[in-house]
């Protein structure tokens, strides 16, 4: 069952579509992506799940139910543009925060030492926000939008501005946020870890979903007809009237070929009609980037 | 409802902690009371620029010694010379100016000229002409060769001074003091004035570092636009209430320290006796009184001047001063939290600010003239105009306001601080999410009518 559903939001900034009849069902424990360009709409469409906006017209349900003011208890957000007071202490405002969100102030001091503990951040508690470093004011900004236990997540690119190291801490601890039971909704421009982390994604351009689904099913839709080989040593071979070769390299030894099928011929007979010209090491169906998927796509519908 | 508490609380104790606002509290009462104390007595111990003035009559001596001397002025009377020579030279001579006198001026009024290289003070030239105008008269009067008339001036001689006396419906009658009602308007349009400006401007200050530094949208996903707005609103204005009062006890206190311990015994009689004097004009039952009862009449005065500040209807002013304060500072400040809203940085605040800023000063301006006339059609349209009512009622009410007038001016403000606190609310939930726009009135209008 979908945990968060939203059904034919459009928003109108005067003459301006900001959103145009999009819809998104986010099943529970999901990471579900929502991509798309700069100005595509992903931000209006965040702000109106966390009510700071509302919709023009449309529909908002969280758990089945009617999306209501009090329901961002259960929803914690990370925005794009992280905010903290600079002048303030961290912890306080940690506390701060957390008391907005509804937390009684012994329960907030409480999780706030484990998760300042845990992101080993603790030490930074008396420090102001403005002697901190970027990331680790957005590793407060993190602590400080999952600490109420949100069953729904929202993370505005959460990974700008992290070293890789801090980078895979915040991933592990998204992925542990999703194993204990939140649903994440995960907005980025960084189509590895959509890749990486997403299970479903939406994309969104000029104020309208142009694709939808599973990552996996929608990397093979696209992928339909390309193969990659490898051959050990110099081998080459000629298209047909089954497949073209895209493009041929010899490296290390090894021959790296990808074809693309122009008749509908079964993968096994493919198999059977390369495995003649040398010594075939590995036979995959070419998956494409997130990457290459998001500018085709974006590029096709403008 | 919790939410807004905790929102309160925030900008409360963020602010009371600050280091600014600790120095200001402690610095301002010593300041004022540095100027309550010490520019009295800079007025008394002013000497001004003294000045020696030639007065030269066409040979007569007729006016010979009639114009006194002054503290701040020296009258030379030079027998033999001559205008057009002195002009040449008065001021090598260390003169001010040159006083010439015409015999003609018993019968021509103007025969008079003083001739100086600068615009001469009021208060000589009106030394100059009573001094004049009295030996003209007496003269005049000689003419009539009427026996003993030196004893009958003198027994003619008085003095006028008019004590005002307010008369309510049930007869009732009290002492009052036109000085006393004075300083009262003017301390309580100043201090209403100064409390909803610096505050208001406090808020847009607020408004403004939470969105560029982007915390809003953090709390809008929390609370309401509204509750952040109000919290921030209310918190500002308790700081505002907590340092007035900190300020009121602080002044008391150093006012009286300073009092019995800097200034010597006759500078504190000389100033009581100079403010009775400015306020009263003089008030010689006071000093009949006190020589009967055998005190000094500076200290009657004194204690007839306390009288009157207590006749004031204190209760009234203390209920319509935090009356007016809260309305008119959740008007402005409700203002100043729409622009804020609306800019990117303070300094984009300045176009907005104009408008907001004449009303008040207009506000302060017409207060002014309120203390000269209180009864003015100006001053009571303007403390029926809300956006003014704040600052000049409260001038007002110390010469007194029928009661209907005050509860009027209270009804339009609670309605226009709501109408107020409704259309910032709207603009403020719009422009605190609009970042890198230049925003103009109309823009702001449109966000008006904005929905959800």
């Amino acid at each position: 069952m979908a945990l968060f559903e939203a059904k034919n939001v459009t928003k109108q900034y005067g003459n301006q579509f900001a959103l145009d009849n999009v819809s998104i069902s986010v099943p529970e424990q999901c990471i579900y992506g929502l991509l798309g360009p700069n100005g595509a709409g992903k931000t209006t469409l965040i702000r109106i799940i966390n009510q700071i906006t509302g919709p023009d017209s449309g529909e908002l349900f969280l758990n089945g139910k009617k999306l209501m003011p009090e329901d961002v208890q259960f929803i914690g957000y990370l925005p794009e543009e992280r905010g903290l007071y600079k002048k303030m202490k961290v912890g306080e405002q940690a506390l701060y925060f957390a008391q907005l969100k509804g937390l009684s102030k012994p329960e907030a001091m409480k999780r706030l030492k484990y998760w300042f503990k845990k992101l080993d951040i603790i030490d930074w508690w008396g420090k102001k926000v403005e002697e901190l470093s970027k990331g680790m004011q957005q590793k407060v900004q993190f602590v400080t939008t999952v600490l109420h236990e949100p069953k729904l997540l929202i993370f505005d690119e959460p990974f700008s501005g992290f070293d890789p190291l801090n980078t895979k801490i915040v991933k592990d601890e998204i992925l542990f946020l999703r194993d204990k039971g939140a649903t994440i909704i995960f907005s980025t421009h960084d189509m590895e870890s959509v890749e990486e982390l997403c299970d479903n994604i939406t994309l969104i351009n000029k104020s309208k979903t142009i694709l939808e689904g599973s990552v996996d099913e929608i990397r093979r839709k696209w992928a339909a007809h390309e193969y990659d080989l490898i051959f050990e040593g110099d081998v080459t071979i000629e298209g047909n009237g089954h497949y073209n070769i895209l493009h041929q390299n010899k490296d290390n030894n090894k021959s790296i070929i990808r074809l693309k099928t122009t008749s509908d011929i079964k993968s096994n007979d493919l198999l059977q009609s390369v495995m003649k010209s040398g010594n075939l090491l590995s036979f995959n169906p070419a998956l494409p980037s997130m990457n290459e998927i998001f500018i085709r796509v974006v590029e096709t519908h403008n | 409802m919790n939410k807004i508490s905790v929102i309160i609380k925030r900008e409360y104790v963020t602010r009371v902690r600050k280091k600014s606002f600790i120095i200001m509290t402690v610095l301002a009462p010593l300041l004022m009371a540095s100027m309550f104390v010490l520019l009295p007595i800079l007025m008394m111990n002013q000497k001004g620029d003294f000045k020696k003035i030639a007065v030269i009559e066409d040979n007569s001596d007729l006016f010979k010694g009639v114009i006194k001397s002054t503290k701040d002025a020296e009258f030379v009377y030079l027998d033999n010379a001559k205008v057009e020579d002195l002009k040449k030279t008065f001021v090598k001579d260390g003169y001010y100016g040159i006083l010439y006198i015409s015999p003609e001026l018993v019968h021509t009024p103007n025969a008079v000229y003083l001739i100086s290289s600068k615009q001469p003070a009021i208060g000589l030239l009106q030394h100059i002409e009573n001094s004049l105008k009295k030996e003209i008269e007496r003269q005049k009067l000689l003419s009539y060769k009427i026996e003993n008339l030196d004893e009958i001036m003198k027994n003619v001689e008085t003095n006028v001074s008019v004590q005002t006396k307010k008369l309510d419906e049930t007869g009732k009658e009290t002492g009052t003091s036109t000085g006393i009602a004075m300083v009262l308007a003017y301390i309580n349009a100043f201090i209403m004035y100064m409390l909803v400006f610096i505050f208001g401007a406090q808020v847009m200050r607020g408004v403004i570092e939470e969105k560029t530094s982007r915390v809003v949208e953090v709390i809008i996903s929390s609370v309401k636009p509204i509750q952040l707005m109000m919290g921030k609103i209310i918190g500002i204005a308790l700081v505002g209430l907590t340092q007035f009062l900190i300020w009121v006890f602080l002044t008391m206190a150093a006012v009286t320290v300073l009092k019995t311990t800097v200034l010597n015994k006759n500078n504190t009689t000389e100033i009581a006796q100079s403010v009775s004097q400015n306020l009263m004009a003089g008030d010689q039952q006071a000093a009949v009184n006190a020589k009967t009862a055998n005190i000094s009449p500076e200290m009657a005065e004194f204690s007839k001047l306390f009288d009157n500040a207590m006749n004031q209807q204190w209760g009234l002013i203390i209920i319509c001063f935090i009356f007016y304060f809260i309305t008119g500072y959740l008007l402005y400040a409700s203002v100043f939290a729409a622009i804020g809203s609306a800019v990117d940085n303070e300094t984009e605040t300045q176009q907005f600010m104009l408008p907001v800023m004449i009303p008040i000063i207009l506000g302060l301006m017409v207060a002014m003239g309120t203390m000269q006339n209180p009864e003015s059609s100006v001053s009571f349209w303007c403390s029926m105009i809300p956006l003014t009512s704040p600052i000049v009622m409260m001038a007002r009410i110390p010469f007194g306001v029928p009661y209907w007038q005050i509860a009027l001016s209270m009804v339009i403000m609670l309605i226009t601080f709501g109408a107020f606190v409704w259309m910032a609310a709207k603009v403020y939930r719009t422009g605190i999410l609009m970042y890198g726009k230049k925003t103009s009135w109309k823009e702001m209008w449109k966000w008006l009518r904005y929905s959800g």
